[in-house]
Order: structure tokens, then sequence, then C-alpha cells
């Protein structure tokens, strides 16, 4: 066995550019170490996906390399590949094959001797095994998403690839899915699952990497992360746009919009004091009235993509926003 | 070599013709059987014998060919079209197998059904006309080459379609159109001249007078020529199949 110290996964100056001339990953480096369950996040289009299928032989990369377990992807991937499943983010299966059949089917393309008790034990792992003789096509969202999951497990894979396991299922299934993920981490399996919600990465991973514009932005572990999750943002509509903030209302944290037509306080949740009550008080001294205030929690891919591109990043996010939402999602 | 894998891969695609039972193989069937009763039967018998041979035997080797052809195309052709639209194609391009182990699995499964089906239409054949089989190992090489290449044609073009019209389109307006002028129904020596010359351009006559031969030592065009034919259409499918893998055309990125 290898050194259980060296990552398992070394990715290095991986580069893609697509055929329309779309670079997809630019330069991305990340070390993922056995054992671990690493969630990337990053707004849709920021190279996931492309990371993953590059990492899993899907795509062709256009420079760097990636090593599995010391093996290189490309001249080794016989032995790379067989140590890796992947569960894609559509669903896509054989709609007209049993579950048995196609689970069985996903053992022997990784080459892996017939084992009916294997499949048998991963399929009841999953609550899938009542189902074994249903045709994929007569199975629930979430179901099939099982499927894919037991068919990605069949040949006993050391790495197991979640591209955006729960996306479109409902909270419920998501907390299903996340014990799934957690029962597999604690049978050996590395794990690697994309996201778009903070609250997965915030529930089931140790290690977190933030991907936007086909860059790693970075890769911290939760807790150092969380920390910077904290910070909320308070938004006040003023009546009369204001020229200038007033020097008794100067503090960290507060900032005048473009427009004058607003006053934005970030803050931090997690501090003993927020500061809200004194800023209120300072306001209404100052005699600034305001129409409307609401407040706004920034999320991850929020923080870092705002971090990498200041300038251009708002408006692109208010868009990510809106496809977020898990009611769209479904 | 993943053996397994490959095993996998054409026990899949042969599972996916016993489920399609009805489609893959009784359709050809009943489609022969009126071909031997209109042409065979009905026309046949008020058409004078070709070289000896009755028009109802005559048609046969041409009748076989022709699903030979169409079913090898359609069921390769269907069968790696078919995980690229529903985008199952993910997990082969992420096995631990080769390209070459993905079209053994792929082509050996539609060659060999096509193969299953060529032995029944002969079979239901006999039932109609008399039959006999000169050369009964030349003729299954040509089966079997003539499957193979056709299934690597068929695989080529699964790759290349980008929706199901494409995917019909080739057998529809180019394959079917050759057979039926390949010589199939008739000897290319009842054509004029001029479409005599035109007809030797069609690679489709060199298979059905070379497999006619085998049955009844009566060919449009010498057998070692049609032999040399279908191996240089083997040689070519295989190097654009090769292609295709080596520059990822249609399947990877």
């Amino acid at each position: 066995m290898l050194d259980s110290a060296l990552p398992l996964i070394s990715v290095k100056n991986l580069e893609k550019t697509y055929d329309g001339g779309f670079q997809a990953l630019k330069d991305v480096s990340l070390d993922i170490k056995r054992g671990e369950i690493l969630a990337l996040l990053g707004p849709n289009g920021a190279g996931k996906t492309t990371l993953i299928s590059a990492i899993c032989g899907i795509v062709t990369p256009t420079g760097g390399t990636v090593t599995v377990a010391g093996h290189d992807i490309i001249k080794d991937y016989r032995k790379t590949r067989s140590m890796i499943g992947l569960v894609p983010q559509e669903l896509t299966t054989d709609a007209f094959e049993t579950v048995f059949a196609t689970v069985s089917f996903s053992r022997g393309l990784f080459g892996k001797k017939r084992d009916d008790a294997f499949v048998e034990k991963t399929l009841k792992s999953l609550s899938l095994w009542d189902k074994k003789d249903n045709k994929i096509i007569q199975l629930s969202g979430g179901m099939k998403r099982r499927v894919l999951i037991a068919k990605a497990l069949s040949h006993e894979p050391d790495i197991l690839f979640l591209d955006e396991p729960t996306a479109g299922v409902d909270v419920e299934l998501r907390k299903d899915m996340w014990q799934v993920v957690r029962e597999l981490r604690e049978s050996g399996v590395t794990i690697i699952l994309t996201t778009h919600y903070i609250e997965e990465a915030e529930e089931i991973a140790d290690r977190v990497g933030v991907i936007a514009h086909g860059e790693i932005i970075l890769v911290e572990d939760k807790a150092e992360l969380m920390a910077k999750l904290g910070k909320k943002m308070l938004m006040l509509d003023l009546h009369e746009p204001l020229k200038a903030l007033p020097d008794a209302l100067n503090r960290d944290g507060l900032e005048l919009s473009e427009t004058g037509e607003q006053i934005i306080y970030t803050y931090n949740t997690q501090g003993e004091r927020t500061g809200i009550t004194s800023l209120l008080q300072d306001l209404s001294d100052a005699g600034i009235r305001f129409r409307d205030l609401n407040t706004k929690q920034s999320s991850l891919e929020e923080i870092f993509v705002t971090l990498v591109h200041e300038d251009s990043a708002q408006s692109k996010l208010n868009d990510e926003t809106k496809a977020k939402d898990p009611a769209e999602a479904t | 070599m993943n053996l397994t894998a490959v095993r996998a891969i054409y026990a899949f695609e042969m599972n996916r013709m016993w489920r399609t039972l009805f489609q893959s193989l009784i359709s050809p069937i009943l489609s022969t059987s009126l071909y031997f009763v209109v042409f065979g039967s009905a026309i046949g018998s008020r058409i004078p014998e070709i070289e000896g041979v009755s028009y109802g035997s005559f048609i046969v080797p041409g009748l076989i060919m022709l699903s030979l052809l169409t079913q090898s195309l359609s069921n390769a052709a269907f069968g790696i079209y078919f995980p690229k639209f529903t985008g199952t194609i993910y997990e082969l391009l992420s096995a631990p197998i080769s390209s070459f182990e993905i079209v053994l699995g792929y082509v050996g499964a539609a060659a060999t059904k096509s193969l299953i089906l060529g032995a029944i239409i002969l079979a239901t054949a006999s039932l109609f006309v008399e039959l006999q089989i000169a050369h009964p190992f030349i003729m299954l090489l040509f089966l079997v080459l003539t499957a193979l290449t056709f299934s690597l044609l068929g695989f080529i073009i699964g790759i290349w379609a980008d929706s199901f019209e494409k995917l019909q389109i080739v057998p529809l307006l180019v394959i079917t159109p050759l057979v039926f002028l390949g010589g199939s129904f008739y000897s290319v020596n009842m054509l004029p001249p001029i479409w005599q010359t035109v007809t030797f351009f069609n690679p489709v006559l060199y298979l059905v007078s070379g497999f006619r031969w085998s049955f009844y030592e009566v060919a449009d065009v010498d057998v070692s020529i049609s032999l040399a034919v279908i191996t240089l259409f083997l040689v070519s499918c295989i190097s654009i199949v090769w292609w295709i893998f080596k520059t990822g055309y249609q399947v990877k990125q």
C-alpha cells in the first residue's frame, strides 16, 4: 500500500480548452487525501464537472498531469480508472434495464468478475434491493440517483466522484444521501463531491475547494471556512441619496453604494456584538432615514468569486443565485 | 486485455436483442418471407431460369445479403448511438477499457445478431425454394466478413450521427439503393451495357456475386475479386474506427 500521507489524487497544472476555444480549466492544481471527503463548490460553468471528467477519463486534458495513487491517468488508465467510481450529474441510465442487470453490467465493464452477493450487498446498502427487478424507467428520480451510485460502487472503487449528488433532490432525500456518503467514507472510500449548496459542504465535507472560472480559488479545511462564512450584510435603502457617509457613522464594514441610495453594513454573526444597534442609533442621530432594510448572508461562492473577480462578479452572481434556486433545479 | 468488460458489453448488447426480439429477428424474417412469396413464387414463376438456377433460388443469396447488410448496419449504429443519446456513454469512457475492447464488444454483438439472422433466413428460404450450397466454407467466410464489415460501418455511423435522423439516413438513402442495385434480384448481364459499367462501381455487387457463387457457382465477377473487395472494405472501416478513437471524434473532447 502507498504511504497514507501521500495524496491519493494529485492534480498538477491541469488545463482544458475545448475545441470551441472555451477554456474550462486554467492551471488547476489540487491534492486529494486518502479517506477524506472533499467538496468542490462553485457556480454553474465554473469547471467542476470538467475537472471530474478529466480525472475520470471522459475529457482529455490539454495540459498538465493527474496521478491516482501514483499512476498517471493517461498512461496507466486501466489502473487509475478501476480505482474510481463516478456518479454523473445527469440521471443517465439505461431506461429499459433492470436495476440488478445494470449494476452487474457496470461491475463487468470495470473488469471485475461477476459477484451477485456483492451486488446484493451494494443494493441493500442503498435501499434498492426490493427494486432489483424493476426497470430503471419505473423508478423515481431519487431512486435513479441511488442506482447510479450503486453502479459506481459496483466495482469496489477506492475513490468515488459524486457530481452534484443532491441537485434536484428534496430535503429528505438529501439527508439520506448525506448518510450514504458518510457510511461510504466510514468504509474507507475517498469521496469528492461537487455541490451548489453550502449546507451540504458544511454537513459532510472535511475540506472545501472553491472553483470559479476554471480556477481553484482556494482549498481549505471546513472549520476555517465556516469562520469566513459568518459574514452577513445589512442593506438600508435611504430616503434621500447621500453624497458621502457622515464622519459620525464611520466604522469598519460600513460603506455607501455607488448611487448613494443604499448603506451596506457587513458584520460578523459569530462575534459577540454585531454593532447593528449602535449603527441604527447613529443613523437616527444623524437624521438619516431609510425606507427599507434587508439582510443577506453571503455564500461561500459569493465570497470567493467576489474575491477573485471583484469588478465583474456582481451581476453574474445575481444570475447564479437565481439559477441555484432549488425549486428551479428540480 | 479486459475480457470481462468485452463480455459485459457483448452480453448487454445480446440481451438487448432478446428484449426486442420482434424488432430484431421476427420483422426481418417476415419481410424476407414476403419477398419469397412475391418475387420467388408469384413473379418468379414467370421468370425463366438464370444461368441454370430458378429465379426463386437465385435471389436467396441476395436476400440474405440484403438483411445481413441492413441489420448489421442498424444494429451496430443503434448500439453505440443509444449510449451517446442517453448519456450512458460516460460509463464506457470512464471504464478501464481500451477503444479496441469497446469496438470488440459492440461490433461483435452486432455481427453475431446478423449471423443468427442470416442463418434463420437461410432456414426460412429452404422452406420455399430448393437450395444447394456448393462451397459452405466460402459462404460462411462471406457471411462473417460481411457481418463484421457492415457492423463496423454501422458503428461508424452511430458515432457520426448526432440525431436520429442522421442515424436513419445512411441506411435508407445509401445502403438500401446500393443493395437493390447490387444484383440482389437480378444478374448484371440482364442490364444494358452502360448500366452494367455503373453497377461495377457498386461495392455491394461484389458481395452478392461472391456470396451467390458460394451457393450456385454462378457469379457476375470473379470470386477472388469479391473477396478482395470485401477485405478492402473491412480494412477501410477498421482504419476509420481507429481514427475515430485516436481523435476522439464525436465521442470525447
